[in-house]
């Protein structure tokens, strides 16, 4: 079996500070780390792997530098990893990186056919959990997102059975390989290292892949290929005036308490009604 | 995603022949035969974007045909929809994308909306990446304000960015539909009017089970709906990290209980192990809109700020008369939250039960 998954390099977004007086995004100093939700993908893969025996490579595009996150993974077992790296790619927006994704994943495929792809559920940064629906739509991959749980996997049918997060409830679902599978946050926790991964990801001869070498289209790449236009970007505008403050004569919190009471009340009359008559309710 | 100058070779005019596109759509989230209160939500506000652009609001309900599933085409009009699309096969009965996607990328090129609204659900999200790549457009996630550039009569997506710090408006200038998907919560609820009506569209898709692939075996339901009652709670007590440990907590559920509402919290404490993801406020979290909201020990990072600020009214507690939640929250008590809760769960108590008494 042959896994891809999905990762992408982000800021750690924690520690992402805006400047003062430029408005503008502080990315000095802040670490890099792999998108979090990736890791639960990422830690399923190496599950499945463990239990039915399966080629891991991860994949990434980013600037050279996200190599470091391919490291990280090859160290937690990963067992081949690409960089898909070129300037052409810069700017893509969601429709362009899962062409290009797409591309890599392609050729990826001519070396062993792609059983499963897993992607994040999405990122820390961009946060639009659309680059995995896309490449599963381009693949023509069956697509599962949200999935909270691979019940069973059974190589030899080409057969996964997954449970999958939805409003209310979860889908026990049953399809076919080959698939493209987002995990929900904390499924799993990824493991720990083993030694000997750790020394070979170190100096381990990672593919970087260009445009060329996939044979992406150059005009659905980067901004060319990026449908979106991003016409405006700034700082959330604060509300017109500060936090009226609750004050009481000596300050114990029994007479800010009932300050505050009065506060909400005066400014929501109804809300006293409303809430007499859900305590009457709850009694 | 920063823009420099416009790059030659990108095409941001609208090319001729999609300028035939028109319309406002909301794809309605049916599972089950009930509605997510997303999908009215969106209605609401596709009717205010419509009626700038002079254009008409339709709905897509799908599914298997059924009584419940005409209940809510009639459903669609109250909101404020002109048209509604009405796609019934058995197939469609539980979601799954792979006929979902067929189906919405037929209907959108046999009737061309320009714009194509969807909740940002567990569904919304996982169609619409699907439809955007079929119909190779711009698809702009989990915005929080949309409106009409009149310019040149596009949708301009609003959005938090890296993580929350910032905002960014995205347009899909030369490709159509335009579509977007938004939070439940963000856009408020429209009033119904049951006298309005318009007229339905039957979609016959031509779907075959044997040509899915993909087979729903069984359907658990939540035993606790916490999700959906903390979005749509009218009152909710938050903790922040002021509160200091876990055990503190109890305070915050203490007063929750006193006031017949829920509880979140912001996400360093989901981190820190306190309590579920499903308590989450915030922009990786929930957005919620309740009357109420009293925020205990929280700071008011903008992470936490964008899934809250659209409450009615917010109180916030904290320590320091500097905290940045001190700038949009409505009331302000600068104090301990660990002794102002018990305090004030005492003094609602109180209130409340003279009132009652009174009543």
């Amino acid at each position: 079996m042959h896994i891809v998954v999905c990762i992408k390099q982000v800021p750690d977004s924690a520690q992402i500070r805006i400047h003062p007086v430029t408005n503008t995004i502080m990315r000095q100093g802040v670490p890099a780390i792999i998108n979090p939700f990736d890791l639960f993908s990422l830690e399923e893969a190496l599950r499945i792997k463990d239990r039915v025996g399966a080629r891991v490579t991860v994949l990434t595009m980013g600037p050279p530098m996200a190599e470091t996150s391919l490291r990280k993974a090859l160290s937690l077992g990963a067992d081949d990893a690409v960089l898909l790296t070129d300037r052409k790619f810069a700017g893509s927006d969601t429709l362009a990186t899962s062409y290009a994704l797409t591309s890599a994943i392609k050729k990826l495929s001519e070396e062993e056919p792609v059983d499963l792809v897993f992607c994040g559920k999405q990122t820390v940064d961009g946060d639009t959990a659309q680059v995995g629906p896309g490449i599963a739509t381009r693949l023509g991959f069956q697509q599962l997102t949200y999935i909270a749980k691979i019940e069973a996997i059974d190589e030899a049918a080409k057969e996964i059975v997954v449970h999958r997060r939805s409003e209310g409830g979860v889908q026990v679902m049953k399809t076919k390989l080959p698939c493209m599978i987002t995990m929900l946050e904390g499924t799993n926790t990824i493991r720990f290292g083993k030694m000997d991964d750790m020394f070979r990801a170190a100096r381990y001869g990672l593919k970087t892949w260009s445009k060329d070498t996939t044979g992406a289209d150059e005009t659905k790449v980067g901004l060319k290929g990026s449908p979106t236009v991003v016409s405006k970007v700034f700082v959330p505008k604060p509300r017109a005036e500060r936090a009226k403050m609750v004050e009481a004569e000596g300050a114990s919190p029994d007479a800010l308490a009932a300050a505050a009471v009065e506060a909400i009340f005066g400014a929501q009359p109804k809300l006293a009604e409303d809430l007499v008559g859900r305590a009457a309710a709850g009694l | 995603m920063s823009e420099p100058s416009k790059p030659q070779g990108r095409k941001f005019q609208l090319p001729e022949h999609l300028k035939e596109y028109k319309g406002i759509w909301v794809i309605v989230e049916q599972e089950r035969g009930s509605v997510h209160s997303v999908s009215w939500e969106l209605v609401g506000e596709a009717r205010k974007l419509a009626d700038k652009l002079g254009v008409e609001v339709g709905a897509v309900v799908l599914g298997a045909d059924s009584p419940a599933l005409n209940a809510i085409c009639a459903e669609a009009f109250t909101y404020g929809a002109d048209v509604v699309y009405k796609v019934a096969d058995p197939v469609l009965g539980e979601y799954r994308t792979d006929p979902y996607c067929r189906v919405m990328t037929d209907v959108v090129n046999a009737y061309k909306p320009e714009i194509v609204l969807l909740g940002a659900t567990t569904l919304g999200r996982d169609l619409a990446g699907a439809i955007a790549t079929t119909l190779a457009t711009g698809l702009t996630a989990d915005c929080t304000e949309l409106d009409i550039y009149m310019d040149n009569r596009s949708l301009a997506a609003t959005r938090p960015t890296f993580g929350g710090t910032l905002l960014c408006t995205i347009q899909t200038l030369a490709y159509r539909p335009q579509m977007a998907t938004v939070r439940p919560r963000v856009m408020s609820m429209p009033d119904r009017d049951d006298s309005r009506s318009g007229r339905i569209v039957e979609v016959f898709p031509s779907l075959r089970e044997d040509d899915v692939i993909t087979k729903v075996l069984s359907f658990i339901a939540d035993r606790e709906q916490t999700e959906a009652q903390l979005a749509y709670a009218d009152v909710i007590v938050a903790g922040g990290k002021g509160l200091g440990k876990p055990e503190n907590l109890k305070l915050v559920f203490d007063l929750a209980k006193v006031l017949g509402g829920e509880i979140g919290v912001t996400r360093p404490l989901v981190q820190a192990g306190w309590t579920t993801f499903d308590r989450q406020v915030g922009q990786t979290g929930k957005t919620v809109r309740p009357k109420l909201y009293i925020a205990a020990g929280v700071s008011g990072a903008i992470q936490h700020r964008v899934g809250m600020e659209k409450a009615d009214l917010i109180l916030a507690i904290n320590t320091d008369p500097n905290a940045p939640i001190f700038d949009f929250a409505h009331l302000g008590l600068v104090g301990d939250a660990l002794t102002i809760l018990p305090a004030l769960t005492d003094a609602f108590g109180k209130r409340l039960s003279v009132n009652r008494l009174a009543g």
